[in-house]
């Protein structure tokens, strides 16, 4: 099952042309600098904007071709927008049942109750939305989006308006969307950090055109594109907790390519992380160091290598079928004599716990 | 004191002001709607219309009503041939030359108050499965509530205080088109000061209420939104 769209848009002053096709689960980043026209794609997939020459299929579900434009109280989906736009007149529990109640018994999927504890509001719920703090608002929004149990959850840039600890508070809640609730999600973001924690599959917009699109790991690591050479250039490692080291407190991760170890976290054996694995703290040998304090070393086959500037190169590796990014000087890849099909060890000098 | 055709006149008056006011409401709601929400070239002349009884003499808006109502005007020739009578110098007539010369008190505000609450929360409503209808009395009523005070009160208040509309197609008929605001105008002719004064006191303190609670309840309604 997958989500096809299709819009071209013509404006004096933008253009939009756009064919595009992402998988119905997980979450789907659209990702590209501000007036690229994610927010433009997204409101013409929530049919709050109409452009005829347009198709959207959800599914199996038609929701706009050359014939029929389904309004946008009639498609099933949930749209949370940058303000969290409550309504100034309801409490937030009426917020909240305001969409319930207009959603046929039939297809309610989430209850209310659901929607309440996965947001952590429910000590709000009596309150009026001018009493509620900006990070409050926000996750009262995305309750009331996911409440009317909708087959696509639209959201577009939910954290912009917000500070960056209310960032922090929010982003778990829309991480657990993902492991909680089977929804596809398209989420509208200009920051790489909130893609990098919560995207599952990433298409990168540039005025008005989709420039790629795929798998977030694969699309952070293309050297064809130019997230990878960035300075903030990083990897993503899906990775199951194995086990706790109690003497040194530490804790393994296991992922098809080797094993990771990291200062103890608290997490319990089997659960799923999401490692990130920055370029520059990745470095390269020929042969197995033994006598290193690095305790995350693995056997890579060179992918790719390409120039970054005058200095420096990036190396895309392979890691057990997973990729890598290492950013070096060109003149240590000549030194190792770096180039694709090579076996090297890669060495991560620190490794970040994403969720 | 009041005298018996003052009470009269009271009456008319209010039954005049309360009659205006909720067909102007119920008129002036999809006419305010519209205009805060159209994006037709074309709209500043409606707009213009509406605003033109705040600049425009009474007696000239008047003077104009009385020509379509009475028995030779487009409208009062149609009641005539229908069997009706011209609505020149009746209560009827009152209401219409009210509803044209207050329209402006009423849809001014609520467009303003339809204006404020923008589209983000009717498109909220309608991602969360409200039909249009649905929206516009669920989201956009609620939320545009002090506008509708504010209008039914200046349009109440304005009615009251009318004079040129009422004179040029009410006439002075007591007890059927004579409002207080003529009564007053009779007696101040008559030299009858004690009863000019308890009306005119009477109506001071009515619109002076009327502001106070508008001021009052609007203050009350900004605190609720964000």
């Amino acid at each position: 099952m997958t989500i096809e769209a299709r819009f071209r848009i013509d404006r004096d002053d933008f253009s939009l042309d756009v064919d595009l096709s992402v998988p119905s689960r997980g979450i789907t980043a659209l990702f590209g600098p501000s007036g690229c026209g994610k927010t433009t794609l997204l409101r013409a997939i929530a049919g709050l904007e109409y452009h005829h020459d347009g198709f959207l299929k959800v599914g199996d579900r038609t929701w706009q071709d050359s014939d029929c434009f389904v309004p946008p109280y009639r498609r099933p989906l949930g749209y949370v927008f940058q303000e969290a736009s409550l309504f100034a007149h309801l409490t937030v529990r009426r917020n909240l049942e305001y969409g319930i109640k207009r959603v046929p018994a039939a297809e309610r999927k989430v209850s209310l109750q659901q929607a309440i504890e996965l947001l952590g509001i429910g000590h709000l719920l009596e309150r009026r939305p001018a009493r509620l703090s900006g990070g409050e608002r926000q996750r009262v929004a995305i309750a009331r989006s996911l409440a009317v149990s909708p087959r696509l959850l639209l959201m577009d840039e939910p954290l912009a308006a917000l500070d960056v600890n209310r960032k922090q508070e929010i982003l778990p809640y829309i991480e657990s969307l993902h492991n909680d609730l089977d929804i596809p999600v398209i989420y509208v973001s200009h920051s790489p950090d909130e893609v990098a924690r919560l995207a599952d599959h990433l298409v990168l917009l540039e005025a008005g055109r989709v420039t790629a699109s795929g798998a977030i790991s694969d699309m952070l690591t293309r050297l064809d594109l130019p997230l990878a050479h960035g300075s903030d250039a990083e990897a993503l490692i899906e990775a199951t907790v194995a086990g706790h080291d109690e003497a040194y407190h530490l804790t393994h991760l296991d992922f098809t390519g080797g094993r990771f170890t990291v200062v103890r976290k608290e997490l319990p054996v089997g659960s799923a992380v999401r490692l990130r694995v920055a370029a520059r703290d990745v470095s390269l040998t020929l042969e197995w160091q033994s006598g290193t304090s690095i305790l995350n070393i693995f056997p890579a086959i060179v992918d790719e290598v390409i120039a970054d500037g005058e200095a420096r190169m990036t190396v895309r590796l392979m890691v057990g079928g997973v990729p890598m990014l290492a950013r070096i000087t060109r003149k240590s890849a000549s030194v190792l004599g770096l180039k694709a099909g090579k076996l090297v060890y890669a060495q991560a000098k620190s490794v970040a716990l994403l969720s | 004191m009041l005298s018996e055709s003052d009470l009269g006149a009271l009456a008319i008056t209010l039954k005049l002001a309360l009659l205006t006011t909720l067909i102007l409401l119920l008129l002036g709601t999809p006419l305010a709607w519209w205009m805060a929400r159209s994006r037709w070239r074309f709209k500043f002349l409606l707009e213009a219309v509406v605003a033109l009884p705040l600049v425009l003499p009474p007696t000239v808006l008047g003077f104009y009503l009385l020509v379509a109502l009475g028995p030779h005007g487009p409208v009062g020739g149609l009641m005539e041939s229908l069997g009706g009578r011209s609505l020149a110098f009746t209560f009827t007539g009152l209401v219409i030359g009210s509803v044209f010369y207050s329209m402006p008190f009423v849809v001014q505000p609520l467009q303003n108050a339809f204006t404020a609450v923008g589209r983000r929360p009717l498109e909220v409503a309608a991602t969360l499965r409200a039909s249009p209808l649905d929206r516009f009395f669920t989201v956009a009523i609620p939320l545009a509530r002090p506008g509708f005070f504010t209008a039914a009160v200046l349009g109440f208040a304005h009615t009251v205080g009318e004079f040129g509309v009422v004179l040029m197609i009410g006439g002075n008929i007591p007890g059927e088109t004579q409002v207080v605001s003529i009564a007053i105008y009779d007696h101040v002719e008559g030299l009858e000061y004690v009863h000019a004064h308890w009306l005119s006191g009477g109506l001071l303190l009515m619109s002076f209420l009327m502001l106070i609670a508008v001021y009052a309840l609007n203050r009350r309604f900004s605190v609720v939104q964000p």
